[in-house]
């Protein structure tokens, strides 16, 4: 497939230089299609393999992404983790040229290290009725998409029906994504970042009741 | 896959900048967040006229990797002028395999037509969009449809569609037909006749819309509900044709009408060209030798 | 047995070669040179850089060469190349006001700091056809004389001083200014985004826009309080140095149209402005231009809203020549598909009518029918522009 398997950019000069796309046309095109298949399947897992090596906390899942989306016109939201780290901000800065949103409520997107203190989903951009696109999309670093907090998806691009769990997650995770899915049109989009592994939570996304309750 | 490098052309690949993709990519990810919402983008000027596929071309060109194959059919045939202009023009400026089978493809742009052969969960059909506003011949006014959707506010549609069977008998549109998606937006599907409706239901394949000259990208997400609207004493029903393809006898497809004198001679063949050939071929019974034919038509960048 | 027609390849690359052909022309007459283009149709390369929205008059003459002359294809082809240029940046305002002046009217003063300069203009010549430039195109050496150095005050700033005229609006710090070839066009436009329409807007359009407001849709009494022409400087504030440096120099057209005065209990009667600027020498369009921007500030100037020129939705979406020939020709691509569609839904209301008419023959003898009213017409108001 795609060369970002076989070669890691070489570091170049400073940390901030260093860990970015080896091939940016190609790569960014190979990230941006795995993004588009997970947001086209909610809940399904999409490999997402990438040698991008950005400062820790950052993950090379979400760095990726970053690369790919992130530009001079997208405000950036980053959470105390991530952006309490100058080596970080740098990278991002250097390599996206992506702004830093004034408030998550300003944010293009959002970057979330620790996911289990995040704060509310309402707090980001929801969009507006006559212009829903203009929200937040989360990226979240998670630990994996398989922990034993199973939930049921269903909705667009669900043929009948779909599971996640991801993990960590904030303890009232499910009822902030209902009330995100009943603003529908309006509301976030979120893409869960785990090793070698993406999947996405779209705002078109329900559900499902009998979801399983342990955890 | 990919033979021939790219022409030495001064142009990135598949020729929009970086930037440029990255907006249509977001557009892209919102409008498959919210299906049939018209996503705002700043399209930009094309190497080819706006109403010509400008929107398509950059769906495409935004999307499509080394590693795709791609098909292009105008009116359902491959071979129509617009749809060889546009496979050249990707052929040229990202070196990408193409095909005219419909199977083969990984990326299928479109304008008028859906193929019968039913798509996989692997493609991606990417329509080129005139005017994406379904409610623009109602209402003008950007302004006003724009808050229309906001409120869910269809009625000026359902009363167009009542008029038509008042008037006519008939709900009188037969092409670009209106559907209702996952319960919310209603949508232009693009000027496909109402005969490819059906198929947006439930697609296996990701369907994505793009209107260049007036700025839209939408989307429909496989696997969501996608209805034509109607009324129940009045149903939403497709075309049918009395006769089958005068080529490939197959009945069900949706034909073209051909001329073939001033005294109201015709015949209606197949608009799929590429279904309506391999219908050919499997009635000549050459099956056997379709692995053959596969790679003779999977045509490579022109070196 | 019918074969579908095929070979579209061929066609398309033929069709293209006749087109090099044909635009070539004569073989035995010398072929254009851009210099002649940029030095002799300076007009057409001036539309050209204006409505491609790029100040290069050597592309522009290869654009007019390449179009065999059709000004919207030449500034179709800048267009479609200006877009793929990296954004570097954004220069500082020019400043008119120290503009080296080539043409310089007036048509409120009958005379005013920095006079008037007739400049390079058709006005009063006859419109004769003269047979000599085909033959000898040798024209005598202009008149020349030395440079007038006095600054040259704009007409707004004279009016201004006695705040006869409202006050140029003052750029909000902080504010980008609004770029349609970056962002969606989106309604309200405010007048920098409008303005930006207005001066890549189609000639022709804006002047059968600005003709109208003349004749009473959205009459907004103008006068050209000044119309200049000539070169100014585009600088770039450089953050390394701290200060503006200039990167070159441009020619441009601007027009102050000084319109209908309004006033009110509170506020004294003041002259309104529109205004025009366009690259190149241009008069027609910036004055074309000050007119429908005038018309269009109809709201922030507590007017009515009667008449097409003071639409923004409607001016600003259909301004774009591009946008505008690529649709309109559209049409000439297939849309056998569409109506295929269009001819069986036809055929079937045509035959439905005919069997009720059948069927209604015995029982009653009276003509048109309850739905039958509408037999003859087109297949409804339905979608007329598919793509």
């Amino acid at each position: 497939m795609s060369d970002i398997l076989e070669s890691p950019r070489p570091a170049a000069g400073g940390a901030a230089l260093a860990g970015g796309f080896a091939q940016p046309v190609v790569d960014a095109q190979f990230v941006f299609r795995s993004v588009m298949e997970a947001f086209s399947r909610p809940g399904r897992s999409i490999a997402l393999p990438t040698r991008v090596a950005p400062p820790p906390p950052l993950t090379a899942e979400a760095g990726a992404i970053a690369l790919a989306l992130f530009d001079q016109d997208t405000p950036i939201w980053c959470d105390a983790p991530l952006a309490g780290d100058p080596a970080l901000r740098n990278w991002l800065a250097f390599h996206t040229g992506a702004p830093v949103a004034s408030g998550p409520d300003q944010a293009a997107f959002a970057l979330i290290s620790a996911c289990d203190r995040m704060p509310s989903l309402s707090g980001f951009a929801q969009g507006t009725a006559e212009y829903p696109d203009r929200s937040t999309t989360l990226i979240m670093m998670v630990d994996t998409l398989m922990s034993r907090d199973i939930v049921r998806l269903e909705g667009p691009g669900i043929e009948e029906t779909e599971t996640i769990a991801p993990a960590p997650l904030p303890v009232n995770f499910r009822d902030q994504v209902r009330a995100n899915h009943a603003l529908f049109p309006r509301g976030v989009d979120i893409l869960f970042a785990s090793p070698g592994k993406i999947a996405a939570l779209p705002r078109s996304t329900r559900i499902r009741a009998n979801a399983s309750r342990e955890g | 896959m990919t033979t021939s490098a790219v022409e030495a052309t001064p142009y990135n690949f598949a020729y929009l900048d970086e930037q440029t993709k990255r907006m249509i990519r977001r557009a892209i990810l919102k409008g498959i967040a919210i299906p049939g919402y018209q996503v705002p983008f700043a399209s930009r000027e094309m190497p080819m006229p706006y109403g010509w596929g400008t929107g398509g071309v950059q769906i495409t060109a935004a999307i499509i990797g080394p590693d795709d194959v791609l098909k292009v059919i105008d009116q359902g045939a491959d071979d129509t002028t617009n749809a060889v202009a546009i496979r050249g023009f990707f052929a040229r400026t990202a070196g990408v395999a193409t095909t005219t089978q419909t199977g083969e493809a990984s990326i299928i742009q479109t304008r008028h037509r859906i193929p019968e052969q039913p798509l996989q969960s692997d493609q991606v059909l990417v329509f080129q969009v005139p005017i994406p506003e379904p409610l623009r011949f109602l209402e003008p006014r950007e302004t006003e449809t724009r808050k229309m959707h906001a409120l869910e506010e269809y009625g000026i549609m359902h009363v167009k569609l009542y008029e038509d069977i008042a008037r006519h008998g008939h709900i009188a549109t037969t092409y670009a037909y209106p559907v209702l998606v996952d319960g919310r937006y209603v949508m232009d599907p693009s000027p496909i006749p109402k005969f490819d409706n059906p198929k947006l239901h439930q697609s296996d394949a990701l369907l994505l819309f793009g209107a260049g000259r007036e700025q839209r990208i939408y989307a429909i997400p496989p696997h969501t509900d996608v209805v034509s609207l109607d009324f129940e004493d009045y149903p939403f029903e497709v075309q049918t044709f009395d006769e089958p393809c005068a080529i490939c006898g197959t009945r069900g497809t949706y034909l073209d009408e051909i001329i073939t004198d001033d005294k109201g001679g015709r015949m209606f063949v197949c608009s799929d060209t590429d279904f309506c050939e391999r219908q050919v071929a499997r009635n000549q019974g050459v099956q056997n030798q379709s692995s053959a034919a596969a790679s003779e038509k999977t045509e490579m960048t022109d070196a | 047995m019918y074969v579908a027609a095929k070979g579209g390849e061929q066609a398309i690359a033929n069709a293209h070669r006749l087109l090099a052909h044909a635009r070539r022309g004569d073989r035995d007459v010398p072929g254009l040179t851009l210099a002649q283009i940029a030095g002799q149709l300076a007009l057409a390369v001036d539309r050209v850089m204006a409505e491609g929205s790029l100040y290069d008059r050597d592309l522009a003459a290869l654009a007019i060469k390449q179009s065999r002359g059709d000004l919207i294809e030449a500034i179709f082809l800048v267009r479609a190349y200006r877009t793929t240029l990296p954004r570097l940046g954004a220069s500082e305002p020019v400043d008119t006001a120290r503009m080296q002046i080539r043409r310089r009217i007036s048509a409120t003063y009958k005379d005013l700091p920095g006079g008037q300069l007739l400049g390079p203009t058709f006005d009063y010549t006859h419109r004769l056809l003269e047979p000599e430039i085909a033959e000898n195109d040798a024209p005598e050496q202009p008149a020349t004389q030395a440079p007038n150095r006095d600054p040259v005050p704009r007409v707004t700033d004279v009016l201004g001083y006695e705040g006869l005229i409202e006050s140029s609006p003052e750029a909000e710090s902080g504010r980008p200014v609004a770029d349609l070839t970056r962002e969606p066009l989106e309604f309200p436009a405010d007048r920098d985004l409008r303005l930006q329409a207005l001066a890549r807007g189609d000639e022709g359009f804006l002047l059968a826009l600005g003709y109208s407001t003349q004749r009473g849709y959205a009459r907004s009494h103008p006068f050209v309080g000044e119309i200049r022409f000539g070169d100014v400087e585009v600088e770039v504030f450089a953050e390394e140095l701290g200060f503006a440096v200039t990167i070159g120099r441009i020619g441009v057209t601007e027009c102050q149209m000084v319109n209908q005065f309004k006033g009110s209990a509170k506020a004294p009667p003041q002259f309104t402005r529109g205004y025009g600027l366009v690259f190149g020498q241009s008069e027609r369009k910036a004055m074309s231009m000050a007119l429908v921007d005038r018309s269009l500030r109809w709201q922030e100037l507590g007017e009515e809203q009667t008449a097409p020129a003071q639409d923004e939705e409607f001016v600003l979406s259909h301004s774009d020549n591009v946008r505008a020939t690529g649709f309109v020709e559209h049409l000439k691509l297939p849309h056998y598909v569409d109506f295929q569609a269009e001819l069986e839904l036809v055929r079937r209301m045509r035959a439905e009518i005919a069997e009720r008419a059948d069927a209604e023959i015995d029982p009653e003898n009276t003509g048109p029918k309850n739905t039958g009213s509408k037999n003859t017409g087109p297949a409804g108001p339905n979608r007329e522009a598919a793509e």
